[in-house]
């Protein structure tokens, strides 16, 4: 490995990672407005957010992104730059899968914190913003954390369509060191170093989050145990 | 949007043969990742470091690491070390490689879910290790955890294109194909998608059909 190949191996890094943030944006987004929205009134709003979820999460990443590379330009006469149109395809089939943990968290909020908003009179919006979100995100954050880590899996993907991502630049390695397993193990270790951190973030936020609503383990003011205990109970 | 129906029926040809490519990597993919994972949900359990920690790190790192570049990985690397296998033969043991790592989960909280009164009972009834765990342990957590193992074999139905990048004409290979010779890319492309979603929802159906049938 000379300092050359290492330099592309980092410009893949970093599209990676751009395009990892760009689509988890763009998931989160999508599913938390289509998570809200199978939980909406109307039945109109409900079935076409469970549409919406069931055929991007009945069909295949690489398909999809396949098919925004080929049938979209031709079809609508736009033409997406790359990272664009890996964004759009991982987004939308991510955010698929993420809307349904929406959905999840918000049905298990205690029905009577919703009734208590009802009885309020809060407006749908202000119990959604104000009584049901907070609530339900912190339990969101550990399947949302998983999600995030098949979305970075799935980042590979956009390599098969010429995107210089790591997986792509691993690919140019080989071909022109004609030796692969050196490579590969570089570039399964990268991968393996960005889940690891990504875990830790999610795990930090959750407990942020939860120390917010008044769940998390409080961690500063804790009641001193009575010594002997800690050791005791491992 | 111009759709070609001429194009679509020359494509069904090929797509029958790519479908058939899936379902027997669906297939042999679940077999191996049902009893690999198995093997390591067990192997977990020994009651030695050595054994955990090893098994643990590794299956930890084949779940975070991305399937295609494992497959990369097998597909590159195992003739350079001597290893020759058709790339049908390394797809499938890539993904269910992959897989086996999640069933492996899977197993290993319906193992813990089975009662602890059920342990004492066979260590009262004297029975050897061998037989508390073919004759009451598994088969108990194994019929717990037969619609989570669905789920995962209709992921790997989702993952099987993959194996597209290291040469195995499955759907999408054969469309890809398709599209290189016939500079066709809308139909084809839609019709695998179309399929894919199609499959996915009556496997759901039959696993919820499942499901029922095992609470009974």
């Amino acid at each position: 490995m000379t300092p050359g190949l290492w330099e592309l191996v980092l410009k893949g890094v970093w599209v990676t990672v751009q395009l990892l943030v760009c689509s988890a944006l763009l998931a989160t987004a999508v599913a938390f407005a289509a998570g809200v929205a199978r939980t909406h009134r109307l039945w109109i709003v409900r079935f076409l957010a469970g549409l919406y979820t069931e055929v991007f999460r009945g069909t295949s990443a690489l398909v999809m992104i396949f098919w925004v590379f080929f049938v979209l330009p031709p079809a609508f006469g736009w033409q997406l730059v790359p990272l664009w149109a890996g964004t759009l395809a991982l987004g939308l089939t991510y955010g698929a899968y993420g809307a349904e943990i929406v959905r999840g968290g918000l049905l298990a909020v205690d029905p009577a914190q919703q009734e208590g908003g009802i009885a309020l009179s809060f407006t749908p919006w202000q119990r959604l913003r104000l009584i049901l979100l907070p609530q339900a995100v912190p339990e969101m954050i550990p399947p949302f954390c998983n999600l995030l880590i098949e979305l970075l899996k799935g980042t590979a993907l956009v390599s098969i369509m010429g995107m210089g991502d790591l997986a792509f630049s691993g690919n140019l390695v080989r071909l022109a060191l004609q030796e692969s397993a050196e490579i590969y193990t570089y570039v399964l270790l990268i991968y393996f170093v960005i889940a690891f951190l990504l875990t830790r973030m999610m795990r930090g936020l959750e407990k942020k989050l939860k120390a917010g609503v008044g769940k998390g383990p409080v961690t500063k003011t804790a009641r001193p145990e009575p010594a002997g205990i800690e050791a005791g109970a491992r | 949007m111009n759709w070609d129906w001429t194009a679509v029926s020359d494509f069904m040809p090929h797509f029958w043969d790519g479908l058939l490519v899936t379902l027997q990597i669906l297939v042999l993919g679940s077999v191996i990742s049902f009893v690999l994972g198995l093997v390591w949900a067990l192997l977990t359990r020994v009651p030695s470091r050595w054994v955990t920690w090893p098994v643990g790190v590794v299956t930890e790192f084949v779940r975070n690491t991305p399937l295609l570049v494992q497959l990369f990985f097998l597909f590159y690397v195992l003739p350079e070390w001597g290893v020759t296998a058709s790339a049908m033969t390394t797809g499938v043991i890539g993904i269910g490689l992959h897989y086996s790592t999640y069933t492996m989960q899977v197993y290993r909280a319906g193992i813990e879910a089975v009662p602890t009164g059920q342990w004492e009972a066979a260590t009262a009834l004297n029975l050897p290790l061998r037989r508390t765990w073919t004759a009451v342990i598994l088969p108990q957590a194994v019929r717990r955890v037969v619609p989570a193992l669905g789920n995962y074999v209709i992921s790997m139905l989702k993952d099987t294109p993959m194996l597209m990048a290291i040469t195995v004409l499955e759907m999408l290979g054969e469309a890809r194909l398709f599209s290189q010779e016939t500079f066709r890319f809308t139909e084809p492309l839609t019709v695998i998608g179309v399929a894919f979603i199609v499959i996915s929802y009556l496997a759901s159906l039959a696993l919820r059909a499942l499901e029922r049938r095992l609470a009974h």
